[in-house]
């Protein structure tokens, strides 16, 4: 079959499915399902009464302003190579940015690799902190780099587990979904087993658009049957056990805390913070006299920037009034613009606008 | 590649050599060095998910022979 037969086949099984099943709203919780969706316009396949929407699954996004605040101080304070992930250097905090201190002469690197700033560490002569994002998909790759134990390297994590989010998220009362689309790349590493306990119609599911359509198919059989827990469409990289290495070592760098999020406010154990085995590679932890009058403030200019909200799922960019007006890739308000995985850039790219 | 990191990407490519704990990963004809200790035996002619320039899960098979062994399972085409 060719793919666009395949997808309208899944689009008419969908759309028996549905029948009769009511209002339907289904979650994915990824920055690259998004994009699937987006990019093969998904949503103008499903019936009238099945609605999808996106989810917190976008790391930058959901980094909350105290993180980057913290970073600026210590940043304004101690003489450090500051490195990050390339979206993260983009987010604006009243109106500044790490791009910006890069600009006014500050040591501020992109990097793709969390090794990339171990080379630096090994070479330069200053602290080289690394500025620490991502879902469980991540975190292994840092907690292999503070393992290596490189003087001069240090790690500031803003990293956050994803699962307990997806329960927050059922605990919140606004938000009203009928099942998850689990995100793909987390489950690699966590495996299908992370989600058992979670008492409510879930299908984990990769990035091509007959996967997301054939997840959706899936939760609507199990919605109609009444049927909850996980399944797994991904088959062809998910495992039941997950990368058992990979959670090894995160799990051997990370303790879990009560840590906030964008939008979400704070959510029990998704905190990812540095062990105190390894507290002599914890950025919060040995500048620690750094942060002693640091206080948290709120961004006025971001006051109108509706992310937050965006990452429950409860609106959609076009909601947003500043979308694609004061708020455009180019000169992003609020992070869901700013990261190649937020909502607001990619209907942005893709040209999407109501 | 440095620039755009896409933080929930992660791409597959064929595994081509290997240099524990480092491989060269083909991306469809890009070259990377990728690090691929987070894996257990990852042996040439594997394919594996690379996420920041770590190889984090084997994939099986090619993505297409995956979807349309998973469609016969729905609709028995
Ligand atoms: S369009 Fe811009 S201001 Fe509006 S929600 Fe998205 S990121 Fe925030």
């Amino acid at each position: 079959m060719e793919r666009k037969e395949i997808i309208r086949k899944l689009a008419e099984a969908i759309r028996r499915e549905s029948e009769g099943l009511g209002r339907i709203r289904i979650m994915h919780l990824c920055g690259t399902h998004e994009d699937t969706v987006t990019r093969y316009n998904l949503r103008s396949l499903l019936p009238e009464n099945v609605k999808l929407v996106s989810g917190p699954g976008c790391p930058v996004c959901i980094t909350p302003d105290g993180d980057l605040q913290r970073v600026f101080h210590l940043l304004e304070r101690k003489k450090v190579t500051l490195a990050t992930f390339g979206d993260m250097a983009r987010v604006p905090f009243e109106g500044k940015s790490l791009f910006y201190y890069k600009a006014k002469g500050y040591d501020v690197r992109m990097v793709y690799s969390v090794f990339d700033a171990l080379e630096m560490a090994k070479k330069s002569e200053k602290p080289v902190v690394f500025f620490a994002i991502g879902f469980e998909t991540t975190m292994p790759s840092t907690a292999l780099a503070i393992m290596e134990g490189v003087e001069d390297f240090y790690v500031f994590s803003a990293h956050r587990f994803f699962v307990p989010a997806m329960e927050h998220l059922l605990s919140l009362g606004d938000v009203k979904i009928d099942g998850f689309i689990n995100p793909g790349h987390v489950s690699t590493i966590v495996g299908v087993k992370a989600y058992e306990h979670i008492d409510f119609p879930q299908v984990i599911a990769g990035f091509e658009p007959e996967d997301v359509m054939l997840a959706i198919l899936m939760l609507l059989r199990m919605i109609k049957n009444g049927e909850r827990g996980v399944r797994n469409e991904y088959t062809r990289a998910v495992k039941y056990e997950g990368n058992v290495k990979a959670q090894e070592v995160m799990n051997a760098v990370f303790d879990r805390e009560d840590w906030e999020w964008r939008g979400l406010g704070v959510v029990p154990k998704s905190g990812a913070k540095i062990r105190r085995e390894f507290e002599d590679f914890d950025a919060l932890k040995v500048f620690e006299d750094v942060f002693e009058d640091f206080v948290p403030k709120e961004d006025v200019k971001k006051k109108a920037c509706r992310c937050g909200e965006l990452l429950r799922g409860l609106i959609e960019p076009k909601d947003c009034p500043l979308f694609m007006k004061a708020c455009t890739p180019k000169n992003p308000v609020g992070p869901c613009m700013v990261s190649v995985e937020g909502m607001c850039n990619i209907w942005a790219r893709f040209g999407v606008r109501g | 590649m440095a620039g755009v990191v896409e933080m929930c990407i992660a791409i597959p490519g064929r595994v081509e050599k290997v240099e524990y704990p480092y491989a060269v990963v083909d991306f469809r004809g890009t070259k990377r060095k990728v690090r691929i200790d987070l894996l257990e035996d990852v042996k040439e002619g594997d394919y594996v998910l690379v996420h920041v320039g770590f190889a984090i899960q084997k994939v099986e098979k090619s993505e297409a022979e995956n979807i349309a062994e998973l469609l016969e399972k729905v609709f028995g085409v």
